[in-house]
């Protein structure tokens, strides 16, 4: 059975259909792309599979829960975590306790026993403190653990972002367009992040991502969107050689 | 490894300077009062200088941690002062021994007042911004206006309440007053000594501090820097909203609790519970570097004691104070005393020693 599977997804904004009767399926493992132009209702499907937005039709099942309309953090709590296309760190803290707040439900000790101190508040932040340090050393952010989130260079900020969605513990990680403003040699260097992070943390990842360079390099499979309609979906080849996605997207 | 220890020592060391210029503070004040060399002014500003830092540490939590702007700060004291001005002279017959009524009414003043902060925070956390600010100032407005009309007496036939007149309340002849309108409360207990207030002080801080170091300060301070962020990875915004709001509350009632038990005679005026309050304790939060628990404190004292010491200049009180007040500001945004600051400054000296140390690194591997 896939891990997600999307069926006839679509929401309404007054009069304005941004997304309509998308169908997705993804297996487990795999790395799957979502392409199209600007504006085809790309973030507004991640949006809506993560809880922001409520669908106004369709349902999301995820390994074999509907999770169709549900909060951000349920959803999150079930096993999707994403990235933003503008990235959205906390600034004003550390790099460590950037991934820490990533592992918010993952360890857990209540108010009261960090307020006063208790036994398994040092257990449970010395637990905390030696996985955030072991993701940080995946993305090689270690030595910079102490910096404020907003002194790192755009490449790593990226970086941090992904390890802080990883720290969920998530089933399926959505990547909103990673690659978005990257110079070519920081693009092939996240391509074999990407890489490395699916076989490392034996990852389902679906991004969006407008660089063909990486999409073709890394993407299994593919589904072209369009005016908020599906064009086009299938192995990445077949996707980027059938004639209407060049013509509505990739140009001739 | 390495870099976790020198983590751990760099929020831990700018914790320990807090707590040896508390500790500093005490004992300097301590052989002041133990020498019999203080002076009668400063020693009348000791349990106001406690109060307000403990205003101002715990308003720090909803204004530096959670990045809400709260103006009814003064709302939730006047509350615990209330509350236990008014428990403390009902019960002095009944609880013969001083520093258990005090006890209970530091309690009982603390709940009440983080009661309020969750009733009004339930709805008013929704708000952000500057409608945040607006509720919050109302509902301090509020308050205050409520205690001055609330009249309640006691006699044989056991609690009277009435919001319009001491007639109203229909008491017998044995009857006391306990509420007096706008008149207040008289003849609460002297309780609040300057060993207490510290003690109450320092809980504050350590309370705030260890809170901020925790995986629920990690939670809020998330919600503070990306709400959209925090929820992406499962933070219930509005549940760590609603706790910081509490324990900011319940700290602000504690500092009531200390402000009724040092004044025979307890009346809302604006001067005290009013907005004037709230905006000052903003003041000391904001003069002391948002977000910063020692900040925070050096400014109450500061601005606590200024205005006393600079009464003998009369008329020209305010004016000065509110210069001084200015060139703060200024201060506070002029480059070279920022970069001098930054020199100076033992947070960031910690951290570019440690940034020193990366750079090192690379440049040898």
């Amino acid at each position: 059975m896939a891990l997600l599977s999307v069926k006839n997804l679509g929401i309404q904004f007054g009069g304005l259909r941004a997304v309509d009767e998308f169908n997705l399926e993804i297996e487990k493992g795999e790395l799957y792309g979502l392409i199209g132009p600007n504006g085809a209702g790309k973030t507004t499907v991640f949006n809506m599979l993560t809880g922001v937005y409520k669908p106004t039709a369709g349902e999301i099942v995820l390994d074999g829960k509907n999770i169709t309309g549900k909060k951000q953090i349920e959803i999150n709590k079930l096993g999707v975590a994403r990235t933003f296309q503008n990235i959205r760190l906390f600034s004003q803290m550390s790099v460590l306790d950037n991934v820490k707040a990533g592992l918010h439900n993952q360890y857990k000790y209540s108010t009261i026993s960090g307020i006063f101190r208790i036994p398994t508040y040092f257990k449970t932040e010395k637990k905390m403190n030696d996985r955030a340090l072991e993701l940080l050393r995946v993305f090689d952010l270690q030595d910079e653990a102490d910096f404020l989130a907003s002194n790192l260079p755009y490449g790593k900020q990226r970086k941090l972002e992904i390890a802080r969605a990883l720290a969920t513990n998530p089933k399926l990680l959505l990547l909103d367009e990673p690659a978005a403003g990257m110079n070519p040699n920081e693009t092939a260097e996240l391509m074999d992040t990407i890489k490395f992070v699916r076989k490392e943390f034996d990852m389902t990842i679906l991004l969006i991502e407008h660089d063909m360079r990486l999409v073709s390099g890394i993407c299994e499979k593919l589904t072209v969107l369009n005016f908020g309609k599906v064009l086009a979906q299938g192995k990445t080849s077949e996707v980027l050689s059938n004639p209407e996605v060049i013509t509505a997207y990739l140009g001739e | 490894m390495a870099e976790k220890t020198k983590k751990l020592k760099l929020s831990t060391k700018s914790n320990l300077l807090t707590y040896a210029m508390l500790l500093v503070f005490f004992v300097v004040m301590q052989s002041l009062i133990a020498t019999d060399s203080i002076s009668n002014k400063l020693n009348g500003l000791l349990v106001p200088i406690c109060i307000y830092s403990i205003l101002a540490v715990s308003l720090n939590l909803v204004v530096g941690i959670l990045g809400d702007l709260s103006l009814g700060h003064a709302g939730f004291m006047c509350v615990g002062a209330y509350a236990s001005a008014f428990f403390s002279v009902s019960s002095a017959d009944i609880i013969p021994q001083d520093w258990l009524r005090f006890l209970i009414a530091l309690i009982l003043g603390g709940v009440v007042a983080a009661f309020f902060g969750l009733l009004i925070g339930i709805p008013v956390l929704r708000l952000k911004g500057d409608y945040l600010a607006i509720v919050t100032l109302a509902f301090g407005e509020i308050i205050k206006n409520i205690v001055n009309l609330l009249y309640v007496g006691i006699d044989s036939k056991g609690l009277h309440i009435s919001m319009e007149s001491s007639q109203a309340l229909g008491l017998e002849a044995d009857g006391r007053m306990l509420i007096k309108g706008a008149l207040g409360i008289t003849g609460t207990p002297k309780d609040s000594t300057f060993l207490i207030s510290f003690i109450l002080l320092l809980i504050t801080v350590v309370v705030a501090l260890n809170l901020i170091n925790s995986r629920t300060g990690r939670a809020v301070m998330a919600i503070r820097d990306n709400r959209i962020a925090a929820e992406s990875i499962g933070i219930n915004v509005t549940k760590y909203k609603l706790v910081v709001f509490m324990i900011s509350a319940f700290f602000a009632g504690i500092a009531g609790v200390l402000y009724s038990h040092n004044l025979s005679s307890l009346t809302a005026t604006s001067k005290n519970f009013g907005y004037n309050m709230s905006i000052t304790i903003l003041v000391f939060v904001v003069l002391g570097g948002i977000g910063s628990t020692r900040g925070s404190i050096i400014a109450a004292a500061v601005l606590t004691a200024l205005p006393e010491y600079l009464r003998s200049l009369n008329d020209y009180r305010m004016l000065i104070y509110s210069i001084v007040l200015i060139l703060l500001m200024l201060a506070n945004n002029n480059e070279r005393l920022n970069v001098f600051k930054e020199k100076i400054s033992i947070t960031n000296f910690l951290r570019n020693r440690k940034k020193g140390n990366t750079l090192d690194k690379e440049a040898k591997s």
